[in-house]
């Protein structure tokens, strides 16, 4: 599969090309070519079923949606930022689009191809209880150093809140992600060592009801 | 919602699973999903070519035609496709649209066609991509325009035409728009334009120096002070013309206030202002020179030349139009005046005997080099102001010629719509006379049925006219649906024949031959009413009883009897000319001479149709659109009934 070079971007190398742009009025070739040889093809359909839960068609379809949208084959953050912000009009879902990006984009290459799309997607729809659980935890964990400390839980709490946008009932408070954290903390966080691993992660959401029974929305997404 | 969200939608949805721990509520049940048939693809043809694609294709946009469940009612269940009556190469761009996510505007296609397969499909032209939307914009606003134009010339309905009953004062103005309308208008054209001329002429030729027949005085005096009395009245005779002429429009102008501030009555009153103003100013000394001032007002009147001259008027449009390149101009001289000035008034300081002698004095000689006159009374002699003097010069060349293509670009395109305006308003004309004849074809199919007796309940085929019983499915229902209408209303269809003379018998009392009139205005002045239904039974009864009854005048002086004559088949309609060589053979067809339009008086005759003339097939059948049918007698039994049917 290939992937995009990275290319020299140092600002005297640019300043000398502009100011040979301007004496010679040309524009620059290269600039344009680059930009159409990033792209992606993802490995055959055998492959992707074996390492997913879809089945061929299902594969099919999402192929088919996926490149459609991103005819290169990969989307890049802004691209993945302004689809999702299409789904939340009023807020600003900005930041949790970055870091669900980061949880998709598990080779932390900078973009999104489909089989990251597709594993990512197999696990939260197809996956187990504990697979689901497993890739919130690794959402959590900004860092991904294993553990979930309070300052990314406030992190990511405050850009689910930031979606809601202005116009709540009740009116939103400052304090109120700050006040989720704690409570988030106070159930999950067993030895009270204040960071929050795996292990007790998933032990403390296995114990939750609510958490349970709501893992059945995803069964019917596709 | 933008392109391919819906595509999105399954991902976001998965994504929720980061909420799903911290939700301190339980959340919703998933909504009911509808057996997911999976991706399927459809058929949609499109006037015999199909296209296929897939569902989820079209459902990416749920609130167009192909994306929302409308589309079903275009489903043909026996060929399990999507059928389209429509243009099949207009779909491709439509189609392209759900597959891309932007709608391309096709540039060989006419933009209105565009704009109604885009409606068709619940599209909006705001789709429209912007790699295209610039295109699509201009070509939308010169359709617009050019519709505009059209609408203007209709509305300014300077066809000939005109209402009868308009006032003089309409007919006045009528006369002053358009002179080509009439002969008087048209001479009183040309002697006004001949009398413009005449003073210009005059303001001219008094100012030569013409020599005195004996060598009298010694100095060459002016034409104007050797016949000031030939010159004076030549002077008083325009101004009279031209106050005349002022003083009619403003009577005429439908209105007074509009007509008071537009620019030609202005011209026209500063043409005519310095005479008056001239008659009453005394004449002496200190006056005189304002008066000599007021003179020179006089030359405006060139301008009233401009009502004559088409040409001269879109010159002043276009000026008018580019006055912000013609600002531009002027802003970008003068500044650039200011500066050449003050440069070479220092350059040229120190020399002696100088022109330079200050600031405003260089502006002269600026002007003059950047127009590229360079009269060289004022030239520079230092070295330095060579130097400037030759930049001013170039710079004045590039100044100048910047704004003046944009000048000439607009002078160009108002001059083709223009010219555009003037071929259209030829072409409209036949236009509506193919469209006036059209509208009679149909109403001459109407009343040729009813003459054949088409609205007899009781007709048997024989009796029928081969005319009638030809006639296609749609104009039975057509016919139908007058037929209805006239049941409605009471009142019955006729020809504007008919009626004028109905009109002419009312208004003059007398029977009057056949003249033309306007049968637009004839339900609109139909001022007589007809007795409703009862009228009709007996008009029935009274013509099975008899058709070669004679009528009974009795008193009946105001009643005008038409001798109907066979009228020629219209050839509009279809079935007429299918029937057209039959109806030579055809010595059934009833005609009766019916009673054109019946003004009763207290003592109403029973009126029956008057047979005096044999049918005789109808000759020539040419394509005349005034119908010589006229309407069914009436026979109104009922006092002060009178019946005008018009059409």
């Amino acid at each position: 599969m290939n992937r995009c070079p990275r290319r020299c971007r140092s600002p005297l190398g640019q300043a000398a090309r502009s100011l040979y742009q301007l004496v010679t009025g040309s524009l620059s070739p290269d600039e344009v070519s680059l930009a159409l040889m990033c792209r992606a093809r993802p490995e055959g359909l055998e492959q992707l079923q074996e390492q997913t839960k879809f089945t061929r068609k299902e594969l099919q379809v999402l192929y088919r949606g996926f490149k459609n949208e991103c005819p290169s084959g990969i989307v890049n953050e802004e691209n993945f930022k302004q689809i999702y912000s299409q789904f939340f009009p009023q807020g600003d879902s900005s930041t949790y689009a970055t870091f669900l990006f980061n949880a998709f984009d598990t080779n932390h290459d900078g973009s999104v191809s489909f089989e990251d799309f597709v594993a990512g997607l197999s696990v939260i729809l197809r996956g187990t209880i504990d697979d689901r659980l497993n890739w919130a935890f690794n959402l959590y964990d900004l860092n991904k150093d294993g553990c979930i400390t309070k300052e990314e839980m406030l992190d990511i709490m405050k850009s689910i809140y930031d979606m809601m946008g202005k116009y709540t009932y009740p009116a939103l408070r400052e304090e109120a992600p700050r006040e989720h954290v704690e409570s988030f903390f106070q159930k999950m966080d067993r030895n009270k060592d204040g960071v929050v691993t795996i292990e007790e992660f998933i032990e403390s959401c296995q114990k939750d009801e609510n958490i349970m029974r709501s893992m059945q929305l995803f069964d019917n997404v596709i | 919602m933008a392109a391919g969200v819906a595509t999105w939608l399954p991902f976001a949805r998965a994504a929720a699973v980061g909420w799903l721990p911290l939700a301190q509520q339980p959340l919703p049940p998933a909504p009911g999903v509808k057996a997911s048939r999976g991706d399927e693809v459809l058929v949609v043809n499109v006037s015999g070519r199909r296209f296929e694609t897939w569902k989820n294709t079209l459902d990416r946009y749920p609130d167009t035609l192909l994306g929302s469940s409308e589309k079903e009612f275009f489903y043909d269940a026996d060929s399990g496709e999507y059928f389209f009556d429509r243009d099949p190469d207009m779909f491709r761009h439509v189609l392209n649209f759900y597959r891309t996510g932007r709608l391309h505007c096709p540039r060989q296609e006419c933009i209105q066609a565009f704009d109604e397969e885009l409606a068709f499909y619940g599209l909006v032209p705001e789709l429209v991509g912007d790699c295209c939307l610039e295109e699509y914009r201009d070509r939308k606003k010169e359709n617009a325009e050019r519709l505009a134009e059209d609408e203007e010339a209709e509305q300014a309905g300077d066809g000939p035409a005109l209402p009868a009953g308009s006032s003089l004062r309409q007919r006045l103005w009528r006369a002053f728009e358009n002179p080509h309308t009439s002969t008087a208008a048209l001479v009183f054209y040309y002697v006004t334009g001949f009398f413009i001329a005449v003073s210009v002429i005059a303001n001219v030729v008094e100012t030569i120096p013409c020599r005195g027949p004996a060598r009298r005085s010694p100095r060459e005096q002016p034409c104007g002070d050797r016949f000031p009395l030939a010159f004076f009245c030549m002077d008083t005779a325009c101004v009279l013309i031209f106050t005349g002429e002022y003083l009619l429009r403003l009577f005429a102008a439908p209105s007074r206030c509009r007509f008071l501030r537009s620019v030609m009555s202005l011209i026209d009153v500063v043409a005519i202002l310095p005479y008056y103003i001239g008659l009453f100013v005394p004449k002496n000394e200190d006056v005189s020179g304002a008066f000599v001032t007021l003179r020179v007002f006089r030359v405006f009147r060139i301008f009233k030349f401009s009502r004559h001259s088409q040409g001269l008027r879109i010159l002043g449009y276009t000026l008018k139009s580019c006055a912000s390149e013609l600002g531009f101009l002027l802003f970008s001289l003068t500044m650039a005046i200011i500066i050449f000035a003050t440069v070479m008034f220092y350059a040229e300081k120190g020399t002696n005997k100088t022109n330079f002698t200050s600031i405003p004095a260089a502006f002269w000689y600026t002007i003059v080099t950047m127009t590229t006159l360079g009269y060289g009374d004022m030239v520079p002699s230092t070295i330095a102001g060579k130097i400037f003097g030759s930049i001013c010069s170039l710079s004045g060349v590039l100044v100048i010629a910047l704004p003046v293509p944009v000048i000439v670009s607009n002078f160009s395109r108002i001059y083709h719509q223009n010219q555009r305006a003037d071929k259209r308003r030829a072409q409209q004309k036949v236009r509506l006379a193919r469209i006036r004849l059209a509208k009679s074809g149909t109403t001459n199919a109407f009343l040729q049925y009813k003459q054949n007796g088409g609205l007899e309940d009781s007709g048997s085929g024989e009796e029928q006219a081969l005319c009638v019983r030809n006639r296609s499915a749609f104009e039975q229902q057509h016919h139908h649906l007058l037929h209805c209408l006239e049941k409605t209303t009471c009142h019955e269809f006729t020809d504007e024949l008919t009626f004028s003379e109905a009109l002419g018998a009312v208004s003059l009392g007398g029977r009057t031959s056949r003249s033309t009139s306007v049968s637009s205005q004839a339900v609109g002045s139909s001022t007589l009413l007809s007795s409703c239904c009862p009228r009709r039974a007996k008009r029935r009864a009274i013509r099975l009883a008899n058709s070669t009854a004679s009528v009974s005048r009795g008193s009946m002086q105001e009643l005008d009897t038409l001798a109907g004559l066979r009228r020629s088949p219209a050839p509009q309609s279809r079935s007429s000319l299918n029937a057209k060589p039959h109806d030579n053979l055809d010595l059934n067809c009833d005609s009766r001479d019916f009673v054109a339009a019946i003004i009763s008086i207290p003592t109403p005759p029973a009126n029956t149709p008057d047979e005096s003339q044999p049918s005789s097939p109808g000759g020539g059948g040419g394509a005349s659109s005034t119908l010589r049918n006229s309407s069914l007698g009436t026979p109104c039994l009922l006092p002060e009934t009178v019946k005008i049917s018009s059409l």
